[in-house]
């Protein structure tokens, strides 16, 4: 895990090194300015010598602005390596999201990578920071200042030493018994959260079903949880602070004690009596900032587990060796293809399906829910591999084209589809990143968008809210047809995109598909029979097979799927003529 | 829709009123007044023994030492006696540090649980407007980075700051007691330490302002991407998301940099502050000694460096802490913010109770539950009547608009009998789902009047009202849980028959003993691993086993194939007899069985009948209608 995120420090070795190197020289300084401070009391402070005291005092300031100068380097260092670490990190996780597959994000789900992508980068960093500057600063001052006391005093040295297996073992016992709760509390974190958000999304189910007192109290016992888990894990961490002050309290004590004795017996002075204590409490403080560092890095290794998950996740789809840009025609063929999303064999949502679609055909695809119609199409564009057989587009196996062409080739409107936050132009502009404004006009005349567009305040400047909220379903529907059809395709694929929009409109947009783009083979899954019922070709599917291939007259003759279907639709308009 | 203009609020620490905030915290501590009191006698008694402890040595050597060293025969029997006294009074003070660390954990987790819940509880009692009208990360944020800021400084910050004022006036006592003259050297370095501080600290407000907004920035664009990345690969867009988070990437960078260099810099700069302190006091107090200004001595100019030193180390402590009060202000005021927002207003008195007949026609309330609901009607003179729940619902010339610049209906008046099936068509825009809106009260009408079995539903309390309605909404919530939960929600006292009938009811229940667990399948998020069309089944069911008078299908089978949607259909056709229903639909061939069919066009009714009259009628509805059908 550390080696996968060490790779993303790069140009922000020198200051992750320059930092420690100057906290490093940094406690050099402090650790000279007791010994310094003691010189000035004694020979200075207490024998009077004026002269003395401006000499010392002089050393003293430098070495008190180098130790700053030092500090506010380091300081300076470290806030850069570790920003820029963080941002090394984010772009890493965002690039390498953008070579995911579908199916690497279905693995994850988007909320979870939202997650990694944030709060747990944010985390690892400030862990980085912590790491390359208390990490270093906290041992290298407990080295120094034991090797200053034990010059000064080994005697008295020792003290302290005794002291720290004590504390060590107080802090360990402490993190061992407080750590457990915080993670699990973490957790439970997660669920509040996904209660708010559930019932921020869901507000009109919550008050139409008048369940705003259940979910107060499913809020509450969750919260209840934490309040009691966090209370618990603190009340441990609480006794982090006796036993340091114990400790340096008791040390104090012990070194007074046997310091006067030295002290009267002459072979100490006084001034290194306070020096000695400065010492002390550099000592373990460092001790203490340690075992911080300690919980604050075994906090933040589950983030960085996290993200070295997402980049070390092996990407299914890759680019052939030598991949092919140019796409023949619009043709299609499935040769025994069967596919699942968990690559198994035994739970296939395909099942061996052959199929012959030439270019500039409208195929429509009918079947009912879950029976792969979307499964089916998205193996073209290649946004999942097949698991058996092959799908080739203009004779080709899609496996052999340069991903991003074949994708540029094959436009499709997903079921699940969205607009970004930025102006409709923008957002169509997705299709065509250098369209003229002409163009953009004549897609949305052809995908029965220009009317509404008109009609809003900034017409094609108007801006979409985030997920395009501020438009209807509807309206939504037709913005992404538009974008898609900028595209110029080969292949066109509309699933299920015009389920929102009303049935005029539908056959308008239709019938601007057969008359502007004669040569681009097009599909459409739909569930209403009126949208495909001008196909050349429609496609039955059922539980992941094809059920039949046939026109309108052909298939309501002789499927039965079909028929049903079809009757439903139609309920009541036989008899009224 | 409603007016989705999303106020801009960008997370920074903007304080309005800091005393009210501050003020209102403050009564949260009142449920802890005892042990906050106690809390601060043990901040005291630790914080004493902390500044103790650093006089300590001096007073040993000025004390005992001293005078030892001139002693002939020392005798350490005092020195002893006073480091016992000394010992005992540590471990009070150490103990005491440790109790009111432990209080406070209880105090600080408990006020955070309290506002998390308070805050929680009033959002449920916000009306639909507040959700329509708001960013919800923006009042997520407040769940997780306010509360989180508010706890740390209440839980650290605040103590650190309580103990260091105690400890800069315990010294001060000590420093004013021992020389006047070094006092108010120090007195006045402090003042140039602190503003020094004040101008880093300025600098680090703004660049953590900065940073926060660049971080919100690049989190905002992160999770776009990320919510639409299957588009970004449709499109082959990656690269352009590429460039576009990279520019937000340095410039979150940068910032970043900025505002930790200020945080790191500010301790080696106080630190070292503090030592030149102790050379400039070290020099001042010699010359004053030396040139006889001033009777000191050389243990009085040794105690006082050691003083000065405890006396800045505090300050240096508060102005770290300083900031992290500031943002937890500010999330606070966040935070009270959205606990001001009004409720929902409720002034109904009309109730839904159960009821049963006695004596022939005679409706009496009842305390067990009945198979009959009433309306409980009390007037003003003290008499109550009861009206039993029918479902007859009449609009009439209802006038409204989200806001008030912008009437989005006009004029709608209907009249839908127990039993009927009133259906409303028309394109997106026209008001459909408006007018389902102003039937729950999600919105309330400007002008005109809605009677629900008689009573003006303004007189319904809100909460009977909705449960005397079932809805079906085109996007579909559910909610974390098993299926069997999901069901549930409908009807919480449901039994597992009840909610499995509802399901064969909807037809989800062929689909659902298919899952890898059944009922008991566990859904996560918005039903991630269901298909729309599935999780509208369930919704579906969710909706049947509440059972209510009347039913409201907002586009609830558009996700739906249309052969599922038949079986649906008859299901629904079973839940729907006897019901008074109102079904918003795309399809027409949903909506031709209904006993009235609306046809909405901006907002106003422009036809209205049976499917055979409007068809007659040649209007509107025909050109949809043979629109739909004409190729075949």
């Amino acid at each position: 895990m550390i080696k996968q995120l060490a790779k993303s420090i790069r140009e922000y070795k020198l200051p992750s090194l320059l930092a420690p190197l100057f906290i490093t020289l940094e406690v050099v300084m402090e650790v000279l300015l007791p010994n310094l401070m003691s010189d000035l009391i004694d020979n200075g402070v207490n024998k009077g010598d004026m002269d003395y005291i401006l000499r010392t005092g002089l050393v003293l300031a430098g070495v008190a602005f180098a130790a700053l100068a030092f500090g506010a380097l380091s300081g300076r260092f470290a806030a850069q390596a570790s920003a820029g670490f963080a941002k090394n990190l984010r772009h890493d996780l965002f690039y390498k999201l953008q070579e995911y597959s579908f199916s690497n994000i279905d693995k994850f789900s988007a909320s979870s990578l939202v997650t990694r992508l944030t709060t747990d980068v944010t985390n690892v960093q400030n862990a980085y920071q912590m790491i390359i500057r208390v990490a270093f600063r906290a041992p290298f001052m407990m080295i120094f200042a034991m090797i200053m006391s034990f010059t000064m005093n080994a005697q008295l040295s020792w003290v302290f030493v005794a002291f720290i297996p004590f504390i060590a073992l107080g802090l360990g016992i402490v993190t061992r018994f407080a750590h457990p709760i915080f993670s699990r509390v973490f957790k439970t974190y997660d669920k509040l959260n996904n209660v708010v958000q559930e019932n921020l999304h869901g507000i009109r189910v919550v008050k139409s079903f008048v369940r705003e007192e259940h979910e107060v109290e499913k809020f509450n016992k969750i919260s209840d949880l934490i309040y009691k888990d966090f209370s618990k894990a603190e009340k441990i961490v609480a006794f982090n602070m006796p036993v340091m002050q114990i400790s340096v309290y008791a040390c104090i004590l012990i070194i007074s004690w046997f310091a006067s004795h030295q002290i009267v017996g002459g072979t100490m002075t006084t001034g290194e009596l306070i020096s000695m204590m400065t010492y002390v409490f550099q000592i373990l403080m460092s001790l203490m900032f340690i075992s911080m560092t300690m919980v604050m890095i075994t906090m933040s290794r589950a983030s960085g587990e996290r993200i070295a998950e997402v980049l070390t996740e092996e990407v299914d789809l890759k680019n052939n060796e030598e991949p092919l840009t140019e796409i023949q025609d619009g043709s299609i063929q499935f040769d025994n293809v069967s596919f699942s999303y968990a690559k198994n064999m035994e739970k296939l949502c395909l099942k061996d399906i052959s199929l012959k679609i030439n270019s500039g055909e409208t195929v429509g695809i009918i079947g009912g829910t879950g029976s792969s119609k979307s499964s089916l199409v998205q193996l073209i564009p290649r946004l999942y591999d097949v698991t058996q057989g092959t799908v080739t587009v203009g004779g080709v196996d899609v496996r052999n084209y340069d991903i991003e062409a074949l994708r540029d080739s094959v436009a499709m409107v997903l079921q699940k589809n969205v607009l970004f936050s930025g102006t409709i132009k923008e957002n169509l502009r997705w299709g065509k990143a250098d369209a003229t404004d002409e163009e953009i006009v004549k897609v949305c005349r052809q995908a029965q968008a220009e009317d509404f567009i008109e009609r809003m305040p900034d017409k094609y400047d108007t801006y979409i809210e985030q997920g395009g909220t501020n438009v209807s379903g509807g309206q939504r529907q037709r913005l992404c047809i538009a974008r898609a059809l900028l595209k110029k395709p080969k292949i066109l694929i509309l699933d299920d995109s015009t389920s929102a929009v009303d049935t005029k409109t539908d056959r308008l947009i239709r019938k601007a598909f057969l008359e502007e783009i004669p040569d681009t083979t097009k599909i459409i899954i739909a569930q209403r029979v009126s949208s495909v019922e001008d196909a050349d070709k429609i496609i039955v599917m059922d539980k992941g097979m094809i059920n039949a291939v046939g026109t309108h007259e052909e298939l309501l003759k002789t499927n039965k799927i079909y028929q049903e279907v079809y009757y439903s639709q139609q309920k009541g308009s036989d008899e009224n003529g | 829709m409603a007016d989705k203009k999303m106020p801009d609020m960008k997370r920074k620490p903007r304080l309005k009123d800091p005393g009210k905030v501050i003020k209102r915290l403050l009564g949260y501590l009142k449920e802890y007044q005892f042990r906050f009191i106690l809390v601060m006698i043990c901040i005291v008694i630790s914080a004493a023994a902390s500044a103790l402890s650093s006089m300590f040595i001096q007073i040993v050597i000025d004390n005992y030492v001293t005078p030892l060293m001139k002693a002939k025969n020392p005798d350490f029997s005092g020195l002893l006696i006073m480091i016992l006294i000394m010992g005992v009074i540590f471990l009070i003070g150490a103990l005491a540090g440790l109790a009111y660390n432990r209080i406070m954990v209880t105090i600080s987790q408990g006020i955070q649980k309290k506002i998390r819940d308070e805050l929680f509880a009033h959002m449920q009692t916000l009306p639909i407007k507040y959700f329509d009208t708001h960013s919800h990360g923006d009042i997520m944020s407040r769940y997780t980075n306010d509360i989180d800021t508010l706890r740390q400084m209440m839980s650290m910050s605040l103590p650190q700051m309580f103990s260091s004022v105690i400890t800069i006036l315990t010294v001060f006592v000590a420093m004013i007691s021992t020389n006047v003259y070094l006092t108010l050297f120090v007195l006045i370095f402090v003042a140039i330490m602190l503003s020094i501080t004040k101008k880093i600290a300025g600098g680090s407000a703004v660049n953590f302002v900065a940073q926060q907004k660049e971080l919100g920035d690049v989190n905002g664009y992160i999770e776009e991407m990320i919510n639409g990345q299957k588009v970004v690969k449709v499109f082959c867009h990656e690269e352009i998301s590429k460039e576009e988070f990279d520019k937000k990437n340095e410039a979150l960078c940068k910032s970043a940099t900025a505002a930790n260099t200020y945080a790191n810099i500010l301790m080696p700069i106080m630190n070292n502050l503090g030592n030149l302190q102790y050379v400039l006091i070290a020099i001042v107090g010699g010359a004053l000694s030396i040139f006889g200004l001033s009777p000191i001595t050389a243990g009085v100019i040794g105690s006082f460096l050691s003083l000065s030193k405890n006396f800045s180390r505090p300050f240096s402590e508060i102005s770290q802490q300083l900031n992290a009060v500031i943002m937890a202000l500010a999330g606070a005021e966040r935070i009270f913010e959205l606990m001001d927002e009004e409720s929902e207003q409720d002034e109904g008195y009309v109730t839904l109770v159960n009821a049963k007949y006695e004596k022939g026609d005679k409706i009496v309330e009842s305390e067990e539950r009945t198979e009959m609901w009433t309306w409980k009607h009390p007037h003003g003179d003290g008499t109550v009547t009861y009206t039993k729940l029918c479902g007859d619902i009449v609009m009439r010339e209802v006038d409204f608009g989200y806001n008030e610049e912008k009437t989005v209906l006009h004029d709608i008046s209907l009249y839908a009998q127990p039993g009927q099936k009133v259906a409303f068509v028309g394109a997106t825009g026209a008001g459909k789902t408006t007018i389902t809106n102003l039937i729950n009260r999600f919105y309330d009408i400007a002008d005109g009047k809605i009677r629900y079995d008689g009573i003006n539903i303004n007189k319904i309390k809100k909460t009977d009202l909705r449960r005397s309605l079932g809805i079906v909404l085109q996007d579909v919530h559910l909610f974390t849980g098993t299926v069997m939960e999901n069901i549930r929600y409908g009807k919480l006292d449901a039994t597992d028959q009840e909610c499995i009938a509802a399901a064969k009811l909807a037809n989800a229940h062929d689909f659902i003993s298919m899952l890898p667990n059944g009922y008991d399948t566990v859904i996560t998020g918005d039903g991630g691993q269901l298909s729309q069309g599935q999780c509208q089944l369930i919704s579906i069911a969710r909706a049947a086993v509440a059972d209510p008078p009347v039913m409201i299908l907002d586009e609830a089978t558009s996700s739906i194939d249309t052969r599922t949607e038949a079986l649906v259909q008859k299901g629904m056709d079973g839940l729907m007899y006897g019901r008074t229903v109102f079904v918003i639909a795309h399809r027409l061939s949903t909506v031709q069985n209904s006993d009235v069919i609306m046809v909405l066009e901006l907002g106003r009714i422009i036809e209205r009948g049976t499917h055979d009259q409007l068809i007659a009628q040649k209007g509107k509805y025909y050109q949809l209608y043979t629109g739909a059908f004409e190729l075949s």
